[in-house]
């Protein structure tokens, strides 16, 4: 479903992810956790094409993501490209990223219509049962500033799963949000999981909500994997002195 | 009640030139919001050769004063190159069309520039082409930013506009001038006439720039705000 080749990511002098290799199957949820600075977000960044690799190869569904086949060689993606696999992944962010110019409603429905060329009516059915199954059927006609943020960020769920990704980029989705808001957001997610066979890569510092939904944990530090397994042998008997390390700091905080 | 009749007696044949700096008001301001748009759009582009066309053409029109632009458009283009206008006022609303546009365009560019870039991320995320993310998302959320700064210029252009008298349209100021001249006259009096209207006017600009700001702050969910701390990005430079 999603492949990593040999890809490195350098911000200037800074080598955020040193030549990594990796593979997602289809229907996996996978938690990406690690200390901040250790390349997790920038993993999303790549697959949503936020971000170009430095080197390596991004594929996706087989189709390499940041480039193109072009007489037989591999060249770097142009704009119409990038625009034919985007449509495979949705992101959800941090700061939820809701367009202020538009109300729930549009928000949702926007995407589908202009990009995707489905019909008003049928845009508008699909996002009233999006809004039901997120518990915001009453906020359809709201401006997203009318709404607290845990309501605004499971608005910007329902709007990147109207576009029905086949992948869906969650990049700590619950950091911006009250503490009393969590729970509702993290239901939810553990719902979406339990229901649809959606690929999803996490990347949280709940370690109870990633121990719930995930199959796969991928522990990262500097740029690297550290670790890789199930919630169970990741998080309950890690192997590496690091990984020990980053659980005992995230977990003691939440005790 | 001299002063009463002087004025009534005046106004009549001050319409004709009213018309005159209306239009060049009204259509200058919305071929400088074209020009705005346009040149602020390519500013703001990742492409250099978009970049470079622009910040060409509006250095060039904010590095030149408007009275020379406007003696170029109107006497030297024609002999230059040997064609002739007849309508002076569609060549005085290009010149004040491309010189405020040119300072318009950066209020275009610099508050589509300041639109988070969340924002841009969340556009990409929902894959909208450019012309998507900025007819959908960007500009709705840009203009209202734009009105204050956009609302000083369209006044310093109905001042501006003054200065096509002096290419010999026949707008207020040089009605004023005229009149003002003849031995019957008073110039005083003729200068104190155009000084009440082109306050009226600019006090009329300023009234219809506000209720477009109300208006286009309610179409993104924000109540408007009656005073508040003036930004750096409201000031302009004056032409």
């Amino acid at each position: 479903m999603v492949q990593f080749e040999d890809v490195v990511k350098r911000f200037g002098d800074l080598e955020v992810l040193q030549g990594l290799n990796f593979s997602i199957a289809p229907s996996e949820r996978v938690t990406l956790i690690g200390p901040s600075g250790s390349g997790k977000t920038t993993i999303l960044r790549l697959l949503m094409t936020l971000e170009k690799v430095t080197s390596g190869v991004i594929r996706v569904e087989g189709e390499p993501l940041s480039h193109m086949k072009r007489g037989g060689q591999l060249v770097t993606a142009n704009e119409a490209h990038l625009r034919q696999v985007r449509k495979k992944i949705g992101m959800v962010f941090q700061q939820f990223n809701l367009f202020p110019n538009m109300k729930v409603m549009r928000n949702i429905t926007e995407a589908p219509i202009h990009t995707l060329g489905v019909s008003k009516d049928e845009a508008h059915e699909r996002a009233r049962e999006l809004l039901d199954l997120v518990g915001l059927s009453d906020k359809a006609d709201n401006y997203p500033s009318q709404l607290s943020g845990g309501q605004q960020q499971r608005v910007a769920i329902a709007r990147s799963l109207a576009m029905s990704p086949d992948i869906l980029l969650l990049d700590e989705v619950t950091s911006a949000l009250d503490p009393e808001l969590v729970a509702d957001v993290l239901d939810l997610l553990k719902d979406i999981a339990a229901t649809t066979d959606i690929t999803m890569l996490i990347v949280t510092h709940e370690m109870g909500f990633a121990r719930d939904v995930s199959d796969r944990v991928m522990m990262f530090d500097r740029g690297v994997v550290v670790e890789d397994g199930p919630p169970s042998q990741v998080m309950g008997q890690p192997e590496h002195e690091r990984t020990r390390t980053f659980l005992k700091a995230v977990l003691g905080e939440e005790a | 009640m001299n002063f009463i009749s002087n004025v009534a007696e005046a106004l009549p044949s001050y319409m004709t030139p009213l018309v005159v700096t209306l239009s060049a008001t009204v259509f200058g301001s919305l071929f400088a919001l074209v020009v705005a748009f346009g040149l602020g759009l390519m500013a703001g582009s990742r492409l250099l050769i978009l970049r470079g066309v622009a910040r060409t053409i509006i250095e060039f029109f904010r590095g030149t004063s408007l009275v020379v632009q406007l003696f170029w458009f109107v006497v030297v283009i024609p002999q230059l190159f040997q064609v002739r206008f007849d309508a002076v006022i569609i060549v005085a609303i290009l010149a004040l069309g491309m010189n405020y546009g040119a300072y318009a365009a950066e209020v275009v560019r610099g508050s589509i520039a300041a639109v988070p870039q969340g924002q841009l991320e969340a556009c990409v995320a929902l894959n909208f082409s450019y012309w998507q993310k900025m007819r959908l998302v960007i500009i709705p959320q840009a203009w209202p930013e734009m009105i204050p700064p956009l609302s000083t210029l369209a006044i310093l252009l109905l001042k501006g506009s003054s200065l096509v008298s002096l290419v010999g349209l026949a707008d207020l100021t040089f009605h004023a001038q005229v009149m003002g001249r003849r031995p019957d006259q008073e110039m005083l009096f003729h200068l104190g006439m155009i000084l009440v209207m082109y306050f009226i006017l600019s006090y009329l600009v300023a009234s219809g720039m506000r209720f477009l700001e109300r208006r286009a702050k309610r179409g993104i969910g924000q109540e408007p705000v009656a005073t508040r701390r003036p930004r750096a990005k409201d000031a302009v430079a004056v032409g």
